[in-house]
């Protein structure tokens, strides 16, 4: 027995595994984006590898500056569309599909109990279906490439554990900010985290992945959730292949223990430049911002736009408010529900889905001195353009602070 | 593995952003990452070869990008020593063939100092005292010694 990333990663090698131990997996589903697939082919190409083990098994997303914004970008991406060709590779989502992380878990590739890599730091995100889901470079994508195969140490886990109802005006997003407000963000480097708790127990799929996203802010290599009937029922139909859910032994050794009571949560945010430094919304409202921006794979969801349309339907901004769905079948929805519609009369602007302005290349890009409230998940020093603040809040807080131009708390509106 | 060199020192949580922006990451050219290697946090990041960073905790935080490790390599820099490194940006060190060693010496060094780093003992040395540092398991000492997981690879390891 032992912790769910222990017993995964023991059967994905064949033998048993503790903390601690080095191990060579079978990766079930591997990705890499238009952004890390350039290297990760160049790298597999250096390696004189020739055929990918299995092309199945490869899933190749275009999202973090779809539509190209330049001409050396379309070359790259040519590049990158003629080798997937080659191999053929055919999980290859172009241009308007959506975020990697959500089309992974939209089209029935993050199963419980599976291994799962990403060239791409939130690949962590597939935990919220029970899979290790770990985030890795492009030349470690190329030997995963190559052997269907890589080595991991497996990590400790720390077991956060979150009880309570969430008060009106709060979502997962004040969670996870919440959770990294404690354990900081080293604070799980090289560990896993599993999530437990009454909170969580209620959370649909949605809000599952923005916590198990955000693992990463505080180094973790895998956040997980283990599965239950919401995983089961979201799963129904949409699953790619037979899988087998993987539960923590009632021996499992876990490092640490983390206890949140969030009953009495205010809306969180995460104040430039680190995504530890959270404070609860009192604290910052009123701070100017000329940018709102709701989306990317942390909080481009359905279930979010929805918060935002909630909030901002019958109202109208007073900055500039970037709406990014996280996939084509998200936007759809928001178009067939009317909540496009909600947004856009608003004012708001719908932009394809994909990462958006999220990492800075593109969409939305801030000048210096400008700040952004955004449902994303990092405010890294110029993250979305140079000397700009980045502030990361939940999709109500995002909206809330769209319609006043300053960080504002949503429960105002509710 | 040896290395001494003048150091570039840093503090906590240098991410990924900082020492490469987003809008330079659409190249295959290594020599455009290295030209803006660390430019987020120090625009006056000029080293020469065989230069050494030192840092705090957490260095490396952030994304995958292993433009990341490229650029401080391309950019002239020989071995970081960190307090601790972000997990995905210590496997793509080693990868591309950055030495990279864990001790806790940041508190103590100034830019322009000179550090010495053994990897193969897992100690650095500062001001003529000597720090513990960790040490590689033997597999990935492998990969580095052959110059990343590519050449390794390609030597048919």
């Amino acid at each position: 027995m032992g912790t769910i990333s222990e017993l995964i990663l023991g059967r994905a090698s064949g033998k048993p595994a503790a903390a601690g131990d080095f191990v060579i997996a079978k990766v079930d589903f591997a990705m890499s984006h238009d952004g890390t697939s350039v290297l990760a082919v160049k790298a597999f190409k250096e390696m004189r590898s020739e055929k990918v083990w299995d092309p199945s098994r490869i899933i190749i997303p275009f999202d973090h500056l779809a539509p190209a914004n330049n001409e050396n970008t379309a070359l790259l991406q040519r590049e990158i569309r003629q080798w997937a060709a080659e191999q053929g590779i055919s999980h290859l989502y172009d241009v308007g599909e959506g975020v990697c992380h959500q089309l992974l878990s939209e089209k029935g590739f993050a199963m419980p109990g599976k291994v799962i890599v990403g060239a791409d730091s939130h690949s962590c995100t597939y935990g919220a279906f029970g899979a290790f889901a770990t985030g890795v470079g492009a030349t470690d994508m190329a030997e995963i490439f190559t052997s269907g195969r890589l080595w991991f140490r497996v990590p400790e886990t720390i077991r956060v554990t979150v009880d309570g109802d969430l008060p009106i005006g709060t979502a997962s997003k004040d969670v996870i900010l919440r959770v990294a407000k404690e354990l900081r963000s080293d604070g799980a480097t090289y560990k896993a985290i599993e999530f437990y708790g009454t909170t969580i127990g209620q959370m649909p799929v949605a809000g599952r992945m923005t916590l198990c996203n955000m693992v990463i802010e505080m180094g973790g290599k895998a956040g997980i959730v283990p599965p239950d009937r919401t995983t089961l029922e979201y799963l129904e139909g949409r699953a790619v292949e037979a899988f087998e859910p993987v539960y923590a032994g009632r021996d499992a050794v876990y490092c640490d223990e983390l206890h949140l009571d969030v009953s009495g949560l205010q809306p969180q945010v995460a104040c430039p430049p680190d995504v530890d430094n959270v404070v609860g919304v009192e604290e910052v409202e009123g701070t100017p911002v000329d940018q709102v921006l709701i989306g990317s794979c942390t909080n481009g969801r359905y279930e979010d736009l929805a918060a935002a349309a909630g909030i901002l339907k019958g109202r109208t901004v007073k900055c500039r408010t970037l709406i990014v769905p996280a996939s084509r079948n998200i936007m759809i929805r928001a178009i067939e529900t009317g909540i496009a519609t909600d947004l856009l009369k608003a004012g708001a602007t719908i932009c394809n889905p994909g990462c958006g302005p999220c990492l800075g290349g593109h969409l939305g890009v801030m000048a210096e001195g400008e700040a952004c409230m955004a449902t994303t998940n990092r405010n890294f020093k110029g993250r979305m353009g140079k000397g700009a603040d980045v502030y990361l809040g939940s999709p109500l807080t995002a909206a809330a602070t769209a319609i006043n131009g300053r960080i504002a708390d949503p429960r105002r509106y509710l | 593995m040896n290395f001494k060199g003048r150091v570039w020192v840093y503090g906590d949580n240098v991410d990924t952003d900082v020492i490469i922006p987003g809008k330079y990451l659409r190249s295959a050219d290594f020599r455009v990452f290295a030209e803006h290697a660390m430019e987020g946090i120090d625009p006056q990041f000029r080293p020469e070869k065989g230069d050494i960073i030192v840092a705090g905790k957490n260095f490396g935080c952030g994304s995958s990008r292993e433009q990341a490790p490229l650029a401080i390599k391309y950019a002239g820099i020989d071995c970081i020593i960190a307090k601790s490194f972000s997990r995905i940006f210590f496997r793509n060190a080693i990868n591309v063939g950055l030495p990279i060693i864990e001790a806790n010496v940041h508190d103590i060094l100034h830019r322009g100092d000179v550090v010495e780093a053994d990897l193969e003992g897992g100690f650095v040395v500062a001001h003529g005292e000597k720090y513990p540092g960790t040490k590689l398991p033997g597999f990935l000492k492998e990969i580095l010694d052959a110059g990343g997981l590519v050449a390794y690879r390609r030597d048919g390891k």
